[in-house]
């Protein structure tokens, strides 16, 4: 008799499937690449194993008589609140396998989302609410260095700036398409971003895996990220784009390296990130050659001799318990743009334990810092990016009152391509075509539908942010920022509120 | 100095006498100074001196193409950073970061150079006569016909070739300040998962990277460390060798170099951390 691992006894997931609707048609059985759906041979019909699926609902989806429903298997143990089947799962997976536990995604641990304990004000009889679609309201937003006073001098022309600004980033919406390297995400997702990017009056960044050659042309739209693996880092790169960003730390995993499996890293990925195919491709923890803000200063000098001060450099540090004080090291080391990436940060991998356990939540951060870099009165001096966790126009909305300049999306992006969070990007096995460099899986994602569907999010979103401006009296995204009258607090104890520096709802 | 005067766009002027030109950088700040090479580089010249450095950074920093550098005196941090293709002969000691995300080229360094020198780099040559200090060539890469090589007289210090990934060190261990130190510190090798260092002599096993064995030198080793070692004897005959040691041409350095045995060490696997991880979500 074969004895499988415990661990395999205690799937997450049930598939049901309505025999008098299915057509044994196999398509299920094609899109799975879990071959969690399979034919079999002697019944003559398709049959299922419950045991590997990941519950990404691919098969679901496509089902052309919607015969199958996925559901979460139902508890297999008895009810314990410290004991959940979570952490009796890992525990069985590990004394199996003795292995570190992988996850994908951003953390799905029950934490406080501070989002949904802020409520936006809106305008009643005095200060007039605005109408978006009959007013003009402005959404450009401007990323970089801003000077401490302008003096400007008169010409026949008219007024000129004495002294030139320093490099701006000029965004049409207050949105990025977040980091997510050419290997974590495949080639025609990379297309998608860098158009829906071009369409938008946006950015996207490239993440730490290179510039693939035939993206050169998007350079005007594109943010190119030197990370401590250096991966596809070299003096085309640091000035193909609009922008340079060093990543010190994501959310998702502070404090740690990445790490692209061998079996992501094909021919193109290779080409890309100019190492071997097969190879794993390691980023250490830190930029080994920085150690200190007067190292990381020297990193930053180092992209601007590069780049001949043409561009901005920003600077991505993961939410961390130190970040205002870490935040004003950057901005006083010389970056024009501080990131600022949550705990709830998406990721391809991470070590559970780190992604669902280290950091901090970006909202209180994201406050905290600007504060900081206020009261030290160097606040104009860098703008502020926040990422990680923000899933609505909403959401955009309140980091914006509470500080930030702009946001970065990476999830929310993936969502709108079919990402349905399964989890488990790492395997590279993604049955969406996201996440995956396989070239059956890959090609599930046309780059043309989905740069339509990323820009389509973007502009709705563009239009939410717009209709809740007006609402404010605002017609101007600049006048939210940093506006954190405009938001109340409810549920949230004092420190709460002290930290994110609003008032409770009521007050 | 007689000859034209050049201008960049920005007003930095240098003197050039036909495709030379010699910079001073007496109390230059790095900005300006580096203003001044590439004006110099616009106009079409191709062999620059840079006198009397005193630690000013980034020199040479993202230069591109068939062009050569002298620099006399101290160069500061990221000597070369990015840089693709230019040589540069530095007479003096170098500060850390030499040759950092280096895509090709040539330096090489009459004296020691600092930390993380070679950091990631992809293609070229960096040649130090003397000691090298922390992180020397972690996370080196290769790729196609790219092989960064390494080639140190004297000694290294700790993390020696981390997270090396590709192209090659060859630590000499014998123009050193160190005498009584080991040829490199500590945890040599750590997260190795490609390339190659080669060592002359041996160090303690205890400080190899976990799971890294030092493996005696083949024929095939022997021809790469042989062109290698030549090179290296070429630029630096006359000014090598212990204390006290008369100077020798290249040929008999080169022999006297590859009169000890040189051991390697290599990664156990390009996937060192393949079967760590069990997957959930």
């Amino acid at each position: 008799m074969h004895v499988k691992p415990i661990s395999q006894h205690f799937n997450d997931f049930v598939i049901e499937r309505e025999r008098a609707r299915c057509i044994n048609c196999e398509v299920c059985v094609r899109q799975c690449s879990y071959e969690a759906h399979f034919w079999d041979e002697a019944k003559q019909f398709v049959v299922h194993d419950s045991a590997r699926c990941v519950g990404c609902h691919r098969c679901a989806a496509m089902c052309p008589t919607s015969c199958l429903t996925i559901r979460k298997k139902p508890s297999d143990f008895r009810d314990n609140s410290l004991w959940t089947s979570t952490y009796i799962k890992h525990i069985f997976k590990q004394a199996d396998t003795g292995g570190v536990l992988l996850s994908g995604m951003g953390n799905p641990q029950p934490k406080p989302i501070y989002w949904d304990n802020m409520l936006l004000d809106a305008s009643q009889v005095t200060n007039p609410s605005i109408d978006p679609l009959r007013e003009p309201m402005e959404l450009r937003t401007f990323l970089g260095a801003k000077p401490d006073a302008v003096e400007f001098i008169h010409t026949p022309e008219g007024p000129r700036l004495k002294q030139p600004l320093p490099p701006q980033l000029q965004l049409e919406y207050p949105i990025m398409f977040a980091a997510m390297s050419f290997g974590a995400i495949n080639f025609n997702l990379h297309v998608a971003m860098a158009r829906a990017a071009t369409q938008l009056g946006i950015c996207y960044n490239t993440g730490e895996g290179g510039l693939h050659p035939d993206l050169y042309q998007y350079g005007a739209n594109t943010i190119v990220q030197v990370a401590s693996g250096r991966f596809g880092v070299h003096k085309d790169y640091l000035n193909a784009g609009t922008a340079v960003e060093i990543k010190v730390g994501q959310g998702a995993k502070p404090g740690i390296g990445g790490h692209l499996p061998g079996e992501k890293i094909d021919e193109e990925v290779s080409r890309t990130r100019m190492v071997p195919q097969g190879s794993d491709a390691i980023s250490p923890a830190p930029h080994h050659d920085i150690y200190s803000i007067e190292d990381l200063l020297q990193l930053i000098y180092a992209i601007k001799e590069s780049t001949r001060y043409r561009v901005p450099v920003a600077v991505k540090i993961a939410a961390v318990h130190n970040a205002p004080a870490i935040a004003s090291g950057i901005v006083r080391a010389g970056a024009d743009i501080v990131v600022i990436d949550g705990f709830r940060g998406g990721t391809g991998a991470a070590p559970t334990m780190i992604r669902d356990n280290v950091g901090i939540p970006i909202e209180l951060a994201l406050a905290s810092v600007d504060n900081r870099l206020r009261d030290e009165g160097i606040r104009n001096h860098a703008s502020l990016v926040v990422a990680g966790g923000v899933r609505c126009s909403a959401d955009v909305v309140k980091a914006i009152a509470l500080g930030a300049d702009a946001v970065y999306i990476g999830t929310a992006a993936l969502v709108a391509v079919g990402c349905t969070l399964c989890g488990r990007c790492y395997t590279g096995k993604c049955p969406w075509g996201i996440a995956t460099n396989a070239a059956q899986l890959k090609k599930r994602q046309n780059p043309d539908v989905a740069a339509q569907r990323m820009a389509n999010l973007v502009r709705a979103w563009g239009h939410e942010i717009q209709e809740m401006l007006g609402g404010m009296g605002l017609n101007s995204i600049e006048s939210l920022r940093g506006n954190r009258d405009k938001l109340r607090g409810v549920g949230l104890n004092e420190v709460e509120l002290g930290v994110l520096g609003i008032k409770h709802a009521g007050l | 100095m007689s000859g034209d005067v050049m201008c960049d766009e920005k007003g930095f002027c240098v003197q050039r006498e036909g495709e030379r030109c010699v910079i001073d950088a007496t109390g230059v700040y790095y900005r300006q100074l580096n203003e001044q090479i590439r004006a110099a580089l616009e106009h079409g010249v191709t062999d620059i001196e840079v006198v009397q450095v005193r630690g000013q950074r980034y020199i040479a920093t993202a230069v591109e193409g068939d062009v050569h550098f002298t620099v006399r005196g101290v160069p500061g941090q990221d000597l070369g950073a990015f840089m693709r293709g230019p040589t540069i002969h530095v007479y003096g000691n170098a500060q850390d970061g030499v040759g950092n995300t280096m895509d090709g080229g040539r330096i090489v360094i009459h004296g020691m150079a600092g930390d993380v020198l070679g950091y990631a780099m992809r293609d070229g040559r960096i040649l130090v006569r003397g000691d090298v200090g922390y992180r020397v060539g972690i996370h080196m890469k290769a790729y196609m016909d790219r092989v960064p090589v390494i080639v140190v007289g004297g000694k290294a210090g700790d993390f020696l070739g981390e997270y090396m990934a590709g192209g090659a060190i060859i630590l000499l261990g014998m123009h050193s300040g160190m005498a009584d130190a080991p040829i490199t510190g500590r945890n040599l090798g750590t997260g190795m998962h490609g390339g190659v260092i080669y060592l002359r002599g041996r160090v303690p096993e205890y400080q190899l990277g976990p799971g890294l064995a030092m493996e005696p030198v083949d024929e095939a080793d022997m021809d790469f460390l042989r062109g290698h070692v030549a090179d290296f004897a070429a630029e630096f005959a006359g000014e090598f060798g212990a204390v006290g040691d008369e100077p020798a041409d290249a040929a008999t350095l080169t022999d006297a170099i590859l009169s000890e045995p040189f051991v390697k060490i290599r990664p156990f696997s390009h996937r060192p951390y393949g079967n760590m991880y069990v997957g959930t979500n």
